[in-house]
C-alpha cells in the first residue's frame, strides 16, 4: 500500500502485520481475508441500511452490526472505516437516526474507496510476482 | 522428555471466535507461529470438542464423564484461546465451564477482546485465565503463549510419571523427576519458572514495545492461578 494508502489514512500498520503473515504456503491469505472483509462489511452495510429506514429504529441491532463492522475493520487495519465505527457507535448510544444515516453513508462511501484502492494494490503486487520480483516486507 | 522447542506442531490450540476473519486471523497467527490449530465458532462448540458435554456440569464429582480425558489424547488440547464478545456462551463463561471441569481445568485459557475494558481483564484474570490480549492480535503476542504450554506439558508428563510410581511405590524416585521448571534447550526466553516470569516480563514488555509506550498498558499478563 506504500504511499498513498498510509499517507490517507486508509490502512494502519495492523494492514501490514498481515501481509507479514503471507508466504508460500498460503499466498493468498491477505486477500482471502479481505474479500472476506467486504463480503461481510456489505453485509452489515445492507442490514444496518435496513434496521434504520424501520419506523421504529432498533438501535440496539444497529449498534451491535457497527459493533462487528468496527472489530473486523480494526482486525485487517482499515482504520478510516474503524474510525467511522467509532462515531456510529455514539450515534446509535444516542439514538440519532440522522446521524446513523450520515455514518452509514460514510461507511460506504469508505468501503468502496478501500475497495478500489486494495484492488489496485493487490493488482500492482500481482505484476510484481509476475515478472519475477518480490514484494518488500514494509516495517 | 524430548522437548524439542523448534517444532511446535506438538502444541494444539483451540481457538474459538464468532467473527470470521478473526478466526482466520488467529488460525495464520498460529499456524504462523507453527502450531496445529482447530478453530471454530462458538463456547459450545469448544467444548464440544474438549469433550465436555453441558451434562456434565451438574454431575457429581464420582460421576464418571460420558467422555474420559483419555478418549481424546488424540486431539489433546494445550491452549485455549478464545474472543470475549461472543452470542450465547461469552469468553468468560467458556472460562469458566473450562476451570470447573476437572479434565479440562489444567488446558490454559487466553482471552482476547477489542475493547480495553480493566473490570473486564481483571474478571478474567481472576478466574483464571493466564493472559488478556487486546486485539487486534498480533505475532509478537503469541510469544507469551509458549510458556502457558511448557507447563502444561511439564504437568501432565509429571502426573503420568506419578501415576506409574505411586504403583510401583518406590517414593525416592519422585526426587530425581523433572522440576518444575521447563527445559529451556531451545527456548529463547532467559525465564524459567512461571511463578518468576512477571517481574521478567514486565521488562521485557516495556524493552520489547518500547517505540509505542501505550501498548505495555494494553498488556496484562496473567496472575499465574494454577499450581504446579
Amino acid at each position: 500500500m506504500g504511499v498513498f494508502g498510509f499517507e490517507k489514512g486508509f490502512v494502519d500498520n495492523q494492514f501490514t502485520q498481515l501481509q507479514k503473515l503471507r508466504d508460500e504456503s498460503s499466498p493468498g491469505f491477505v486477500v482471502e481475508v479481505v474479500s472476506l472483509f467486504f463480503e461481510d462489511c456489505e453485509k452489515l452495510v445492507n442490514n444496518m441500511a435496513k434496521a434504520l429506514e424501520q419506523q421504529i429504529v432498533d438501535f440496539k441491532q444497529v449498534d451491535s452490526h457497527v459493533h462487528q463492522l468496527k472489530g473486523s475493520s480494526s482486525s485487517i487495519g482499515a482504520a478510516r472505516i474503524h474510525n467511522v465505527c467509532i462515531a456510529f457507535k455514539t450515534c446509535c448510544e444516542d439514538q440519532n437516526r440522522d446521524g446513523c444515516v450520515r455514518c452509514l453513508q460514510q461507511v460506504n462511501h469508505e468501503c468502496i474507496q478501500l475497495k478500489n484502492n486494495l484492488q489496485t494494490l493487490f493488482k500492482l503486487e500481482q505484476q510484481i510476482v509476475a515478472a519475477g520480483g518480490s514484494i518488500p516486507a514494509m516495517q | 522428555m524430548a522437548i524439542t522447542g523448534e517444532s511446535h506442531s506438538q502444541f494444539h490450540v483451540l481457538a474459538v471466535d464468532d467473527s470470521i476473519i478473526d478466526r482466520k486471523l488467529i488460525e495464520r497467527l498460529l499456524k504462523t507461529s507453527s502450531y496445529q490449530v482447530t478453530a471454530v465458532d462458538s463456547g459450545s462448540k469448544a467444548l464440544k470438542f474438549l469433550g465436555l458435554h453441558e451434562e456434565d456440569d451438574h454431575s457429581n464429582p464420582d460421576r464418571v464423564p460420558s467422555v474420559s480425558p483419555n478418549d481424546h489424547q488424540e486431539v489433546e488440547v494445550n491452549l485455549i484461546i478464545t474472543d470475549y464478545c461472543m452470542p450465547g456462551m461469552t469468553g468468560y463463561d467458556l472460562l469458566k465451564k473450562v476451570k470447573e471441569s476437572s479434565s479440562l481445568r489444567n488446558i490454559p485459557v487466553v482471552i482476547m477482546s477489542s475493547e480495553n475494558v480493566p473490570a473486564r481483564i481483571t474478571r478474567c484474570l481472576e478466574e483464571g485465565a493466564e493472559e488478556f490480549f487486546l486485539k487486534p492480535v498480533r505475532l509478537a503476542d503469541l510469544n507469551r503463549l509458549k510458556p502457558h504450554m511448557m507447563k502444561t506439558k511439564i504437568k501432565n508428563e509429571k502426573l503420568g510419571d506419578q501415576e506409574k510410581l505411586e504403583k510401583s511405590e518406590i517414593q525416592s524416585e519422585q526426587q530425581q523427576q523433572p522440576p518444575s521448571q521447563p527445559q529451556p534447550e531451545s527456548q529463547p526466553q532467559p525465564q524459567q519458572s512461571p511463578l518468576l516470569q512477571q517481574p521478567n516480563n514486565n521488562k521485557r514488555k516495556t524493552m520489547e514495545e518500547g517505540l509505542s509506550p501505550d501498548r505495555t498498558r494494553r498488556r496484562y499478563n496473567g496472575g499465574i492461578t494454577t499450581m504446579v
